[in-house]
């Protein structure tokens, strides 16, 4: 056996070299300490273990179950189910408690309108829009303007029945297609989109002739919105005298609306939800800033 | 290199007694005990800061009824960190950023000044280490004793020594463990439940988690956590300079080394003979396994054992204490070069820089406290709808506010809006005073989200975003906060 190379051996510190040399520059041997190799071997036996109980190989259709049958689906419903217990002494006050009930207590209150806003996020932003800000034909609920009554029995009435719903109970009021069924003609039509801007306090044309539009307006509107256009809520007839239109207020669709009709649906959510989350919802909406005083 | 040259390689270095194993074990150290200034200041230091980390969560401070009245308390559930007079609410985490800005700098500044003095004296590592020495000498005896013990056969008595130090050993490692949960829940409540086998399984959870971390640092880890798992050393031996005072070994004067007789005979001959003996004392003492006389590295904590060990040494052969002591590397070098040391200058440009840091740093979180203000409000603008058109043709915005009081006691706020003509504020749900001014009750240390809608008339204003300002008064003291904001029209 020959001596080690002179080389291999670092004449500063006298520890051996790895023999590894990168531009004159050699690695010295200053050796890991064991435990620590130790651990990786650790985290290996731990990651085998690991392998057996969860779920962990991925098969064709499927992987291998892990013999703790753990499941990220299972733990979810697990959670949910918690959650439902931890709230259900709240949910079932909320159920029982009547609006008035309801004002008084804060705790409940504050409780109903965190469901509220999770709820319409689930169920009501798809049409009315995350913060309930509507769309052309989707109303608007932070205002002012209610068509079936702002009062939170009204609103509750209208999320658990709908309008124009399926449900028996359903509100119904129909704006009919005074064009396309030939109650009146197209010159009476220009009269009477004319005139109802006119109401609305909007620029109307020139060939509109007011005492002629009273008189269309008298014989075939005024029955549902009233002689002076304010609108019947036990009717769902909207104001027509104020400054929101759910569907334009440009000529063009209010003649649309008066040669065609309108018939918008809201669905019956009493065959969708519980009682606790409508009531919920309810509150939720009466609070967004437009809610009017119960009756 | 191929693996049969490198293997020959291995070969021929293994032939010459070198090691090429890349994984190594542990030399077992076997520190002796040692007794000096520096020892009596590592004991003083090390009953104080236990004596605190120990005792503090009794500590009480009166915050009135709404309030726990532990002097220093992290409240995870209420979110809430109490230390004496001051209280932290998680949005202020910056004054926690501020710390350990200030901690770090302070730790560079003790650097330029006298080295690893946080390493040898003041680390939790080096304490609980140093108390499980002392522990561990006192049950199994000192340095020889316990190599001899380590090698020989395993006798009754060593049985005994070897169950009692563990024993003492887990006891402080789970007081350990028990005082770091006082710290998050009212301490003499949490005692009773612990005793009595009724406090919460988290509680139990983390004492035993620090009783075996503590447990396995101070007694087998050791100085392998500031060898091979702290940082601290290889940032700590890029900030030194030469002219910060470090444990040294005053080379100048040591070599060469020679035996007492040999060093007295060549100074009669009138020849230089250095004052190290070679006794080794220097490296029996030491907790790392260093021997100071290779110079600074990265081993050594700079604990000043091996101070008092020489010291000890040199007295009794009757040379001048100091062979080894708190030098800078400069001096060393000019000494043995012929030159006078330099005065020892800890003001440096490098110090007074760490000082000005620390001073302006400390200032600006000094500044944050004293003016901490107790109420603040802060608003986001609804983002659907942003404006809303109301049947008279007025408009409305929406906006979520959150007041916080940070006073101890219930506190009444007036919401008040300005900067928008004809605006009126409303807040659903609230109360209104006779001026028709909203009026909220926001809780005692506590936060509240309000909805307000701010409602104009005119809208025939062409401007699509206006400024307003919301603000929130205490109606007892008349103090407010103010935030601004925007009220958003349709655009044109």
């Amino acid at each position: 056996m020959t001596s080690a190379p002179r080389e291999d051996i670092d004449a500063h510190t006298g520890t051996a070299t790895t023999g590894h040399e990168w531009d004159g520059i050699r690695e010295l041997n200053t050796p890991l300490p064991k435990w620590w190799l130790y651990i990786l071997y650790a985290t290996i036996v731990w990651a085998i273990g690991y392998i057996i109980v969860y779920p962990a190989i991925p098969l064709i259709s499927n992987h291998t179950p892990g013999i703790l049958g753990w499941s990220s689906r299972a733990a979810v419903t697990d959670e949910l189910m918690q959650l439902k217990q931890q709230r259900a002494p709240m949910t079932l006050a909320l159920d029982k408690a009547s609006f008035a009930e309801i004002a008084k207590d804060d705790r409940l209150r504050t409780f109903a309108l965190a469901q509220g806003r999770a709820a319409f996020g689930d169920n009501c932003a798809a049409c009315h829009g995350a913060g309930g800000g509507g769309a052309i034909s989707y109303p608007n609920l932070n205002d002012d303007d209610w068509i079936w009554g702002g009062s939170l029995e009204a609103i509750q009435q209208t999320i658990l029945y709908g309008v124009r719903s399926t449900h028996a109970d359903t509100r119904v009021g129909a704006m009919p297609a005074f064009g396309q069924t030939g109650i009146l003609n197209a010159s009476e039509i220009d009269q009477l989109a004319n005139h109802v801007r006119a109401i609305g306090g909007l620029p109307t044309e020139k060939t509109y002739d007011k005492a002629l539009g009273d008189k269309i307006f008298g014989e075939n509107c005024a029955a549902c919105h009233g002689d002076a256009g304010k609108g019947k809520i036990e009717l769902g007839a909207p104001n027509l005298s104020d400054k929101i239109w759910l569907f334009g207020s440009d000529k063009a669709s209010i003649v649309q609306t008066l040669v065609r009709g309108r018939g918008s649906m809201m669905p019956a959510w009493t065959e969708r939800l519980d009682g606790a989350t409508i009531k919920a919802l309810a509150l939720y909406v009466h609070a967004l800033g437009g809610g009017e005083p119960s009756p | 290199m191929s693996v049969k040259q490198e293997q020959l390689r291995e070969a021929a270095l293994e032939a010459d007694g070198v090691s090429t194993s890349l994984y190594g074990s542990r030399n077992k150290i076997y520190p002796q005990s040692v007794s000096g200034f520096y020892r009596r200041v590592k004991w003083a230091i090390l009953i104080f800061t236990l004596g605190v980390y120990y005792l503090l969560p009794f500590a009480r401070w009166d915050r009135g009824v709404y309030a726990p009245d532990q002097a220093v308390l992290v409240d995870l559930a209420n979110r809430r960190f109490y230390f004496f007079f001051i209280e932290i609410w998680p949005q202020e985490i910056y004054y926690l950023t501020g710390l350990l800005i200030l901690a770090a700098l302070t730790l560079f500044l003790m650097n330029a000044i006298a080295g690893r003095i946080w390493c040898g004296y003041l680390c939790p590592q080096t304490i609980w280490t140093d108390l499980f020495m002392a522990v561990e000498r006192m049950i199994e005896g000192d340095r020889r004793e316990r190599m001899l013990k380590d090698r020989g056969r395993w006798t009754l008595r060593r049985i005994h020594d070897f169950l009692a130090k563990h024993f003492i050993w887990l006891m402080i490692a789970w007081w350990t463990g028990g005082a770091w949960v006082l710290y998050f829940t009212d301490a003499p409540t949490l005692v009773v439940e612990l005793a009595t086998f009724r406090g919460p399984f988290i509680a139990y959870l983390w004492i035993g988690v620090l009783t075996a971390t503590t447990y396995f640092f101070a007694g087998y880890m050791r100085e392998q956590v500031c060898t091979y798992m702290c940082p601290w050393p290889r940032i700590q031996a890029a900030l030194t300079d030469e002219h910060a005072l470090n444990v040294t070994y005053r080379y100048d004067r040591g070599e060469p080394q020679a035996s007492v007789k040999q060093a007295e005979s060549l100074r009669a001959q009138g020849k230089a003979a250095g004052d190290c003996v070679d006794c080794n004392q220097c490296f029996n003492v030491c907790p790392t396994g260093v021997d100071i006389r290779d110079g600074l590295q990265i081993d050594c904590i700079q604990c000043g054992l091996c101070i008092d060990a020489c010291d000890n040494v040199m007295t009794r052969i009757g040379r001048p204490a100091g062979l080894i002591g708190y030098d800078t590397e400069i001096n060393v070098q000019r000494r043995l070069s012929g030159l006078d040391a330099l005065k020892i200058r800890i003001i440096r440009p490098r110090t007074l820089l760490y000082a000005a840091f620390i001073a302006i740093v400390g200032s600006i979180m000094l500044y944050a406290l004293v003016t901490r203000s107790p109420i603040e409000i802060s608003v986001l603008h609804d983002r659907n709808p942003v404006y809303v058109r109301l049947s008279d043709g007025g408009l409305r915005n929406a906006y979520t506010l959150r007041l916080l009081n940070k006073e101890l006691q219930p506190r009444h706020f007036h919401l008040d809006v300005s900067g928008l003509h004809g605006a009126r504020l409303e807040v659903i749900g609230a109360q209104t005073d006779g001026d028709g001014r909203a009026f909220v009750e926001v809780g005692p240390d506590q936060s509240r989200e309000i909805r307000a809608l701010v409602t104009i008339k005119d809208s025939n204003d062409a401007r699509h975003r206006r400024d307003i300002r919301i603000s929130a008064t205490d109606v007892m003291t008349g103090r407010a906060a103010m935030v601004k904001d925007h009220f958003i029209g349709p655009e044109r």
